[in-house]
């Protein structure tokens, strides 16, 4: 999350829907909007206070105005909820359930006191990726507030949640507000059962671990709250034999070689999805304990398609929302009040510090997602000898079915290495700057020049992937016969190394493997620069 | 495609309560080290609000893995306005290179080193309480509490006149006549048609009969009285014992010159705990302040604390003082009254002795809690007099206490609930 005051999203998603779904992934983008119906006779009205009345017209306007474009989104559930609920909704990662823990309420208090004190605007909204999508209402929002958060949340994220392939891939919205409230119910249980500071416990080292509880390449199985409750106990059952079968000491059989048996690792190849393989193979967590890992784990898989599109989300959801007002109000609908108002946050919205100002924080998505779609839009309508050199295939052509494509199909990542123009490194005055520890300044490697645009771009790009930003440690071996403690390997790029929390997250491993738990760092020539280790917790 | 627009603002109020107890649970010590540094530095009068609790960044983190400072990184950052390619640029301060890098673990809002947080009146109050009760408060002692409340229950037959219920007495007065007279007016109503039919037939036989049973009907119904002491009905009041809600506290503290700041702060956080602990249980609370040295004197609660004296110490003379007040102002009937003396122990030696009758005989029957604190720890005649008392008197407490981190563990030994304790 950036720095940025204002507004935030949170979305969620369960695994992949059933195939038919491709049908409708499928159906053609519109080539241009179409024609607007018949002009309404006077634009809607603007009190500031806003009436249910008054929002559903503004949502049927909205909604109109949506599908002249095409947007495919999800049926809409609007939510009106009190700025403690939104703050509630904040603290528990923006679900309207969730299971409950300490860190929760940790958050709670934080944006609780942000907001008192005025050093926070709260979210105007929060929108679930679900079927039907929830969009929160605060009720503070003027009439005005109302419109552009319909606008960007019902119409905007939504048509992102079920558009990007990401989401498609790794998310179901139909079963996600389900399989929340079967882990809020089931950890309750645990809670009530086992006790409430041995699931505190358990939860800390999951959380700890959770953004390695990731399959970043493989599909997750299907959830449902009926089948997760059915599927429970034969899996847990299952499980606990194939850990027992790990383990199993056998005498070794007279005359075989057990030299080349103790070489062979187990796993036999890395594995990056460091939950999962406690989940089922740590020797001594019991079952519900395994549950709750695989709960986290199934959770951070949601999570995971969110922190991919952030700047591609919230452009998309901030074009929208622009784009849809502004046809509103060139057809009569809006009144001048309420395209200043709405402007008005827009416009702090998009505010990109400069760097060295002092809320600069670091690049802001909503300010670069937005850019690029509008970017990419103006490719299409009005290109320029630079952007038809840069762009051949989109130059000129029909913008609605271009921006539709660059939805879908990409994640930040690519999104930025596909579609970041001369001309917006230009605009930004983006720069890039090497910190290489063994010089001693920083030194400027790129700037917005012919020379330096594509080594900005990849730089850019290169920032947004996920692979990069987190350390790559994925689970080397498992020492199983000696003391059984588990290696976990961390590939070193640029030299990169651990933050000093890596102890810490080594000792909550550590609690949930059971035994010690080492952590190797290996740089590129396969040479280990640092060794860590946790020791066995005592039992 | 709408769906529905659900007006979410009545359900779910305070969703998250169940986080935050975890979360004060999970830093319960660190809270409760900061509420006793709250009481410690507090007015005796400011205890009632809540409190800023401080917890350091580092022990409510949540460890995850992330990239630390070096290596090699290349960072892109908007709002160019000098630099071309080849620049160098000093590292900005603070952490390699660490500052400006977007997407930095840990590069949130807020840069402060500890986790603030408000802990309201209400939490505040009860972590310092906890488990707390007040000795002997138990509401069993209803039936010795003498103030008594006056409440409305129904009517009753007999009563002072001021309490007659006209309209009860007048409906029960309807009533009964309606009932007495009901067979007889039916006769006569049967009679005055016999009377009619008779008087074409006339028989004068059966008319004169029938006149004289109508006559004698008739008197008969005027005899009905039109109220009858029976019909009376009267309000009635109960009394019912109420609990006091009142209730004094007397800080005794000897200010003569043996008695430096720090055994006076030390006293003052005595006082303040005591107080602390009768506001949640009485309504109102009187406070007086007795000092002494060869003399007592009522003083306000700033000269209590920080007005200086020399001399001798005669501590007898705080507990007349008290037994006067308590005698002139306030009634053992209203008033629940708690002592809290603080002294160094120091006392003219004759006096010791005269200090232990006052209070068994005095003070201690008309109190429902006493305790002393002896603010240093030599072991003077005051104190051994003061032992003898313990044994007769279980509301009677003392403790000696040397260091300001001493309080808050005598206050609790002294506050213990009684259950606990037996």
């Amino acid at each position: 999350m950036s720095g940025f005051p204002g507004e935030r999203r949170v979305s969620v998603g369960a695994p992949p829907r059933c195939p038919n779904d491709r049908r409708r992934a499928e159906r053609q983008a519109l080539k241009a909007p179409r024609p607007r119906g018949e002009r309404p006779r006077g634009p809607l009205p603007d009190p500031s206070d806003w009436s249910f009345d008054l929002i559903e017209q503004y949502h049927e306007a909205i909604r109109e105005t949506a599908q002249r474009f095409g947007l495919d989104t999800y049926p809409n559930q609007l939510e009106i909820i009190t700025a403690e609920q939104m703050m509630d909704a904040y603290a528990s990662v923006g679900m309207p359930v969730n299971y409950r823990h300490w860190s929760y309420g940790k958050e709670f208090i934080a944006n609780e006191k942000n907001y008192r004190r005025g050093h926070m605007g709260l979210a105007y909204e929060i929108v679930i990726n679900s079927d039907p999508c929830i969009s929160y209402l605060m009720e503070e929002n003027t009439t005005a507030m109302q419109a552009l958060v319909i606008a960007h949340a019902a119409y905007g994220h939504n048509s992102f949640f079920k558009g990007n392939y990401l989401f498609k891939l790794w998310t179901d919205a139909s079963s996600i507000i389900d399989y929340l409230v079967y882990a809020k119910n089931y950890i309750a249980e645990c809670e009530d059962r086992h006790g409430m500071l041995q699931v505190e416990e358990l939860l800390d080292s999951c959380h700890a671990l959770q953004n390695y509880g990731v399959d970043r390449y493989r599909r997750p199985n299907k959830l449902s709250l009926a089948a997760e409750s059915a599927q429970r106990k034969e899996r847990l059952e299952h499980a606990q034999s194939q850990v027992n079968d790990l383990w199993r000491t056998l005498p070794n059989r007279p005359g075989r070689a057990d030299d080349a048996a103790d070489a062979k690792r187990f796993p036999a190849e890395l594995q990056e999805n460091i939950l999962y393989f406690i989940e089922k193979n740590a020797p001594l967590l019991e079952p519900w304990q395994r549950e709750i890992v695989r709960i986290v784990r199934k959770i951070a898989q949601y999570f995971y398609p969110q922190r991919q599109t952030q700047v591609m989300n919230e452009g998309w959801a901030t074009f929208w929302h622009h784009q849809l007002l502004n046809t509103m109000y060139d057809d009569g609908y809006l009144t001048d009040g309420v395209m200043i108002e709405w402007l008005k946050s827009h416009t702090n919205v998009i505010y990109q510090p400069p760097v060295g100002h002092k809320a600069y924080s670091g690049l802001n998505p909503y300010a670069l997602g937005f850019a690029m779609f509008s970017d990419v839009k103006r490719i299409c309508e009005a290109p320029t000898a630079e952007d038809r050199q840069w762009f051949p295939d989109i130059a000129g052509q029909a913008w609605l079915p271009t921006l539709d494509h660059a939805m879908r199909n990409f994640k930040d990542e690519s999104f930025i290495g596909q579609y970041l123009s001369p001309k917006l490194m230009r605009d930004l005055r983006l720069f890039a700057v090497v910190d290489d520890e063994n010089a001693d300044k920083l030194s400027v490697s790129a700037i917005h020049d012919a020379a330096g645009f594509r080594r900005l771009r990849e730089a850019l790009s290169r920032q947004y992937d996920l692979g990069s930003r987190e350390p790559d440690i994925q689970v080397w071996n498992v020492d199983l016969r000696g003391d059984r403690s588990l290696t976990l390997r961390h590939t070193c790029h640029n030299n990169r190394p651990l933050h000093e929390g890596a102890q810490e997250v080594l000792k909550h491993a550590a609690r949930l493997w059971g035994f010690g738990v080492k952590l190797d760092s290996v740089d590129a020539s396969g040479a280990t620069v640092q060794q860590l280790a946790a020791a066995a917790p005592v039992h | 495609m709408l769906q529905q627009i659900i007006d979410r603002r009545l359900a779910g109020r305070n969703k998250s309560i169940g986080n935050r107890e975890r979360f004060l649970r999970r830093h319960r010590e660190q809270v409760r080290d900061a509420v006793r540094r709250a009481v410690n530095g507090r007015g005796i009068r400011d205890m009632e609000r809540g409190e800023d609790i401080r917890i350091p960044k580092k022990d409510i983190s949540e460890p995850v893995f992330g990239h630390g400072p070096g290596g090699t990184r290349e960072t892109v950052h908007p709002g160019n306005r000098e630099y071309v390619v080849g620049d160098h640029i000093e590292r900005p301060k603070g952490g390699a290179g660490n500052g400006t890098g977007p997407g930095e673990a840990g590069d949130s809002v807020e840069g402060e080193d500890d986790f603030v947080f408000h802990l309201s009146k209400e939490e505040f109050m009860q972590i310092f309480f906890d488990d707390l009760a007040l000795p002997r408060m138990t509401r069993t002692q209803l039936a010795e509490t003498p103030e008594w409340k006056s409440h409305r229950a129904g009517f009753v037959r007999d009563g002072t006149p001021s309490n007659l219920s006209i309209v009860r007495s007048l409906r029960g007065a309807i009533g009964r006549r309606l009932a007495m007279g009901a067979l007889a007016r039916a006769e006569l109503r049967e009679l005055e048609q016999q009377l009619l039919s008779a008087t074409a037939d006339s028989n004068d036989m059966s008319r004169a009969e029938l006149d004289a049973r109508i006559e004698t009907l008739r008197r008969r119904l005027s005899r009905i009285p039109h109220l009858d002491p029976i019909d009376l009905r009267f309000r009635s009041r109960v009394k019912l014992p109420v609990p006091t809600t009142k209730a004094v506290m007397f800080c005794l503290m000897d200010v003569s010159g043996s008695m430096d700041e720090a055994r006076k702060e030390l006293s003052k956080r005595f006082f303040i705990l005591l107080y602390l602990f009768l506001t949640r249980h009485y309504d109102k609370i009187d406070l007086v302040f007795i000092r002494h040295h060869t003399q007592a004197q009522e003083v306000d609660e700033e000269n209590f604390f920080h007005a200086r004296e020399t001399g001798g110490t005669v501590v007898s003379s705080a507990l007349v003082l008290m037994d006067e007040i308590i005698k002139a102002r306030y009634s053992l009937a209203e008033w629940n009254i708690y002592g809290a003396q603080a002294s160094d122990g120091d006392n003219w030696h004759h006096d010791s002795g005269r200090c232990r009758e006052l209070l068994s005989e005095h003070l201690l029957p008309a109190c429902r809690y006493f305790a002393y604190v002896q603010v240093a720890d030599e072991e003077q005649n005051l104190w051994e007099e003061y032992t003898r008392l313990q044994q007769d008197h279980p509301h009677f407490a003392m403790r000696k206490v040397t260091q300001a981190s001493q309080i808050y563990p005598v206050f609790r030994e002294l506050f213990r609930k009684e259950a606990v304790a037996a």
